[in-house]
């Protein structure tokens, strides 16, 4: 199911999308599973699975202390996709988030398939540009899968325009110039991006890095239509690795406030 | 005139910076779209500044004035004897800083300063181009942060003294193996948030487009003095050319000036650590699997998720799981032959060259020592006596004593 669904119910309820991430494998391929239902549960309406990778560029480092763990712990390409089928199966749009390598390695045209055999929504590739992504672009065409590429605050206009002509589902506007992670304040590159990229696109735009709580998620829901929350749900399954209920109840509750955060604009 | 950075050959990328075209070859900018003005400035700024005389004649005067260059070429004559061909060895290892990788960073730090940038930041390995990153950036006046892995700095204590004396900000990496890829990707996630006034100086031609190239053009210098000096002091070119290949700069710098000489071999000998069949080895080309990492599409030690698998080599310089995407196109062209050494190999060759020549090779270079010793015979039946093999000796070997003493427990009393 494309993302765009869920942008469209949050608009006509004229509130922000909530969008959620973990990577799979994180703490564990069932572990994962549980987490982002309880988050679906909880409120979020799209949720982005992160596709563990030896060398992730634009991961700050709790992201990539979660995903460390997750291949530490032996998890596969295979096992991702079994937890998109799960996610999916809730019947919230669930995307990938993925470094571009290990869907060259698969073979694009065959990982796409596999992935619209999961029921996922699409991809999110964040080390790719669409001028360097024909082979995925012409897949997930085929297919009717969203490709969801990034703009930053340092993108030119030319460039955002040829981003956002070759997004489907969503775009995902970088809030700050940096790699992901939460951060104390939230950011004033994001809004002027927002509105840059608005005039070249009727798709919703998202808005990620760095959002932790409800009321910075309240302030970005003034001007995007989706909030994006990766960080901050990781954060809080690494302080509470000793106890499993414990760390469930904290993701539910950082759910509801960010949830009520959208809905605050 | 050592340097002809401007000057192109039948081997370059194109615009977009593919080898060997979009569809069957290597490169490319596979990078976050927060790079991608950046990367495209620096490609503009790469191409006004090579056009530009004022620009080369500077950055040939510091390379002579500062580095030491052009480096000589020695008919390395016992060695010949032994092989029964002719050694010519081109002498990095004179170069300030003790290698080939001066010559990168003063290129780079010299657009940096041109392009009104303060700051440089730089990925090392076992530390010499972080050592050079911060030596230029002393000569400069730039500020300079230097990213290395944990398990590095650990091991290259020396180094990491060195950087710091220089003024530089060494900054232990110690996510994933803690070593050079790890450090590449500290390296870019720092360039993510300061790339409005941060240069990053890249170590090696690999990396997404224009790295490849810009670091190829600084560094040809090494191939356009040798291909001079073969024919002034030794009447023409040689028979073969041959280089150790890490990442490749220094392969890349010696071959440029002779890749339109088509009758002139070209040889690259990757690190075989323990030896290709078992596993534990930085022979990229070899090991025949293209992917994407750091930027470009080319030949990476992989497994079947397209995860990086840690390469091994004794040589830390050549310890990397991926090569520049020109070298993997040079392969795939057949334009240049690539195969590895082993650890044994190189070890051998270093003492070779140590007993018979007077000069402590870079443990990188004694895997080009060894090529050359292994194709020497061949070199020698299709070219006949008199036969010339041209050897890139890209830097000296007293960083790589501690190596050595264990290696050939040269610190045994008995």
């Amino acid at each position: 199911m494309s993302t765009s669904v869920a942008f469209e119910k949050a608009k006509a309820e004229n509130r922000a999308a909530l969008v959620g991430y973990l990577p799979a494998g994180f703490p564990s391929v069932e572990g994962s599973i549980e987490a982002l239902t309880t988050m679906v549960e909880a409120g979020c309406d799209i949720i982005e699975i992160g596709l563990p990778y030896s060398d992730p560029v634009m991961d700050g480092p709790t992201i990539q202390d979660a995903v460390q763990q997750a291949l530490d712990g032996g998890v596969r390409v295979d096992d991702v996709v079994r937890v998109v089928e799960a996610v999916a199966s809730t019947g919230v749009p669930t995307l990938i988030m993925t470094s571009w390598n290990p869907i060259e390695r698969r073979g694009v045209d065959r990982f796409a398939q596999q992935l619209q055999d999961a029921g996922g929504a699409g991809l999110i590739t964040p080390d790719i540009t669409p001028d360097f992504a024909q082979e995925w672009i012409e897949a997930a065409d085929a297919r009717d899968l969203d490709k969801v590429f990034l703009v930053a605050p340092s993108s030119t206009d030319e460039r955002i325009a040829m981003t956002t002509a070759q997004c489907r589902g969503f775009v995902y506007a970088t809030a700050v110039m940096g790699v992901t992670g939460a951060r104390a304040k939230t950011s004033d590159l994001a809004a002027p991006l927002v509105a840059r990229t608005r005039t070249t696109t009727d798709l919703p735009i998202g808005v990620g890095l760095g959002v932790s709580n409800g009321a910075q998620a309240a302030e970005m829901a003034a001007y995007a239509d989706g909030v994006i929350v990766g960080s901050a749900f990781v954060r809080t399954l690494l302080d509470n690795r000793s106890d499993e209920q414990a760390a469930l109840k904290a993701l539910a509750s950082l759910t509801e406030d960010l949830a009520a955060g959208v809905r605050a604009r | 005139m050592t340097t002809h950075i401007h000057e192109t050959t039948s081997f370059d990328a194109d615009e977009f910076g593919w080898f060997g075209g979009e569809a069957e070859g290597f490169g490319g900018r596979f990078m976050p779209e927060a790079l991608m003005k950046a990367l495209i400035e620096l490609d503009d700024a790469w191409q006004k500044a090579k056009a530009d005389p004022e620009f080369v004649a500077e950055f040939d005067a510091i390379l002579r004035d500062y580095a030491n260059l052009p480096s000589p070429l020695y008919h390395a004559t016992r060695l010949s004897e032994q092989l029964g061909v002719r050694i010519l060895l081109k002498r990095e290892d004179l170069n300030h800083t003790g290698a080939h990788k001066i010559r990168n960073v003063l290129g780079q730090a010299l657009l940096t300063k041109r392009m009104g940038k303060t700051r440089v930041i730089a990925e090392t390995g076992a530390g010499q181009h972080g050592v050079a990153s911060a030596t230029a950036a002393a000569y400069f006046g730039l500020d300079c942060t230097v990213y290395m892995g944990k398990v590095d700095t650990d091991r290259q204590a020396l180094n990491v003294a060195r950087m710091r004396l220089l003024g530089a900000e060494v900054v232990p990496v110690p996510s994933g193996s803690g070593t050079l890829k790890d450090a590449i990707n500290e390296a870019l996630r720092d360039w993510v948030a300061s790339v409005d006034h941060t240069a990053y100086l890249f170590g090696t031609a690999a990396g997404p487009h224009p790295f490849p190239t810009l670091v190829r053009d600084i560094v040809r210098g090494i191939g356009d003095e040798a291909r001079a000096q073969a024919i002034e002091q030794f009447g023409g070119l040689p028979n073969a050319v041959v280089a150790a290949v890490g990442g490749g700069s220094n392969a890349i710098g010696l071959f440029t000036a002779f890749l339109d000489d088509s009758d002139v071999e070209i040889h690259g000998f990757e690190a075989g650590g323990d030896g290709f069949e078992t596993g534990r080895h930085a022979a990229t080309i070899q090991a025949n699997d293209p992917g994407v990492l750091h930027g470009a599409r080319t030949y990476v030690l992989q497994d079947e998720d397209g995860q990086t698998i840690e390469s091994h080599s004794i040589s830390a310089g050549l310890d990397y799981p991926g090569v520049g995407p020109q070298h993997a196109w040079l392969a795939k062209s057949g334009r240049a032959s690539y195969t590895s050494i082993t650890d044994k190999e190189a070890m051998d060759a270093f003492a070779l060259l140590s007993r018979s020549e007077g000069i402590i090779p870079a443990i990188e270079s004694a895997h080009a020592i060894a090529g050359a010793i292994k194709i020497a015979p061949e070199i020698k039946e299709r070219h006949g006596e008199g036969a010339t093999i041209l050897i890139n000796l890209s830097g000296r070997g007293d960083k790589d004593m501690g190596t050595a003493i264990d290696y050939f427990k040269l610190g045994d009393e008995k």
